[in-house]
């Protein structure tokens, strides 16, 4: 029996974190769609509902992961979103979905720091898609 | 105009009133403050009053006499010191001996005034106590804008560090599970991208070194007689491998052989090494750098004028932030760090007190004039 291939979204400024995340995800069996700044992104949110997004955190703004993962769930509040970033605690700057206030409207499933692993994004996105 | 908050602490209703009327037709203002502080009074007759009235909200000055019906003031001034309350004291007291001076002083109070006072020692008080309470909040206020800004400037900086090992790091990991096969030629891209991201890093770690030398640097500036045409020179021959790549002439346009100025010689290596690159950087094949250097009047004006891809309007705003990079089709695969033209405009204005300013049209070109005055 053939299965409908997933989709996946993913917006990230960097080409060679798309081109990564890309082949990986690819690799995993999905059809991706992709945006490179958080405008396209936004584009891409309207005409597409895509099964899994996986967005950069800094791009266009420096919350612009944020402002797409708020869009899309207000938009499809099924469809899991992982924020992928660089950025981590290491300086003091804590951008994980810590307070309430945070959570409150930052609606992420799960919040990665990049140069993450193939089998651990493999094993993550199995358990948010019930695989 | 600012009102400041004046709690007044003295048993005796008439010195209270007497005080508030003094200070209702009052004003500070000093030549280097642009308002005026006028003052607001509050009066309370014991320390217990007092004390309530302090902890429900701020207070810029308390006006305190030590003997009180209840607690004396030296315990309210206790009280203030222990709960770290955010306000300025001045003992008011007719009975000061010198053992309370003390205490009062290690208890943070900023000043005494014994009573019977005449209105023009109030007044006289009230200007050194309102100065200082002012020169302690921009103080703070500073402080707190400096470790905002600095704080900003690691989290980014971090990312743009992180960003090219992330990358390196999963191009290695690709390679090294093989995944599209044994093949060498079919890594051949992600070679090439993880040494363009090598190179990034490299001139960000470059970028940084200016301008950490720009931050604590002073002592170390070694100002000579620079020939800036000769500098020029330098920065071309630098920029050479890559205007090859491009096919990108360079071009010297200057009126005399040699243009002098009194500078540090690598402060102006910096300015010209990222007016440069940047021309050719983000020009187009065959294009064009044209520098120009001259005396005008007392001050030296050094333009480069590229033909590439130009900056829209919106982005010229953006363009001597830190780590600003303007982002759009034609800027994509071009690596910087975001930091060059900060660090230029930084060095000329602050070390030189000139001006940095740009004339760009998309698609014909961008011209980055450099003004600097000549006995800077």
């Amino acid at each position: 029996m053939e299965t409908k291939k997933k989709t996946v979204l993913i917006v990230d400024d960097d080409i060679d974190s798309m081109t990564q995340l890309t082949m990986h995800m690819t690799k995993m069996g999905f059809n991706v769609i992709s945006a490179d700044n958080q405008k396209e992104g936004e584009e891409l949110i309207n005409a597409n509902k895509p099964d899994l997004a996986i967005f950069d955190l800094m791009m266009d703004n420096k919350d612009s992961g944020f402002i797409l993962s708020y869009k899309i769930k207000k938009k499809y509040p099924d469809v899991p979103v992982i924020i992928a970033t660089a950025v981590t605690a290491e300086t003091g700057m804590l951008f994980g979905l810590n307070t309430e206030e945070e959570k409150k409207w930052i609606k992420a499933d799960l919040y990665l720091e990049k140069g993450l692993r193939y089998d651990q994004l493999e094993i993550e996105v199995g358990k948010l898609l019930n695989l | 105009m600012a009102t400041l908050k004046v709690l007044i602490v003295d048993d005796e209703p008439g010195i209270r009133s007497g005080i508030s009327r003094i200070l209702k037709n009052f004003s500070v203002d000093f030549p280097f403050i642009d308002e005026a502080f006028t003052f607001e009074s509050i009066e309370a007759g014991t320390g217990e009053e007092a004390l309530d009235i302090l902890n429900a909200g701020p207070i810029d000055i308390v006006l305190l006499d030590n003997k009180l019906p209840g607690i004396h003031g030296i315990e309210v001034l206790e009280h203030i010191n222990q709960k770290q309350i955010d306000t300025t004291v001045m003992m008011i007291t007719s009975y000061a001996s010198l053992d309370l001076a003390i205490k009062a002083t290690n208890n943070g109070a900023y000043n005494f005034v014994p009573k019977p006072f005449t209105p023009q020692e109030l007044k006289t008080a009230m200007e050194g106590i309102t100065k200082h309470v002012y020169l302690s909040r921009m103080t703070k206020q500073l402080n707190t804008e400096g470790k905002q800004i600095r704080f900003q400037f690691l989290s980014v900086l971090s990312h743009e560090l992180k960003s090219p090992i992330n990358a390196v790091e999963g191009y290695l990991r690709i390679m090294q599970d093989k995944q599209v096969g044994s093949n060498l030629e079919d890594y051949e891209t992600m070679i090439d991208r993880s040494l363009e991201r090598i190179r990034g890093m490299r001139s960000l770690i470059m970028d940084m070194l200016d301008l950490t030398k720009l931050e604590n640097g002073k002592k170390k500036r070694e100002i000579t007689k620079v020939d800036l045409v000769q500098i020029a020179r330098l920065s071309i021959d630098t920029m050479t491998p890559m205007a090859i790549q491009k096919n990108v002439k360079v071009f010297i346009d200057s009126d005399e052989p040699s243009v002098y100025l009194n500078a540090d010689s690598s402060e102006i290596e910096i300015i010209f090494n990222n007016l440069v690159s940047n021309a050719v950087k983000y020009n187009v094949q065959d294009g064009s750098v044209t520098i120009l250097i001259k005396s005008e009047g007392n001050k030296i004006k050094v333009s480069v004028a590229d033909t590439g891809i130009g900056i829209s309007e919106e982005d010229i705003t953006k363009l001597f932030q830190d780590f600003s990079r303007i982002k759009n089709e034609r800027t994509k695969g071009i690596s910087g760090s975001g930091l060059g033209l900060s660090i230029m405009k930084k060095m000329v204005e602050e070390y030189y007190h000139g001006q940095v300013s740009v004339i760009s049209e998309p698609d014909k070109g961008s011209t980055f004039i450099v003004e600097i005055p000549q006995n800077s």
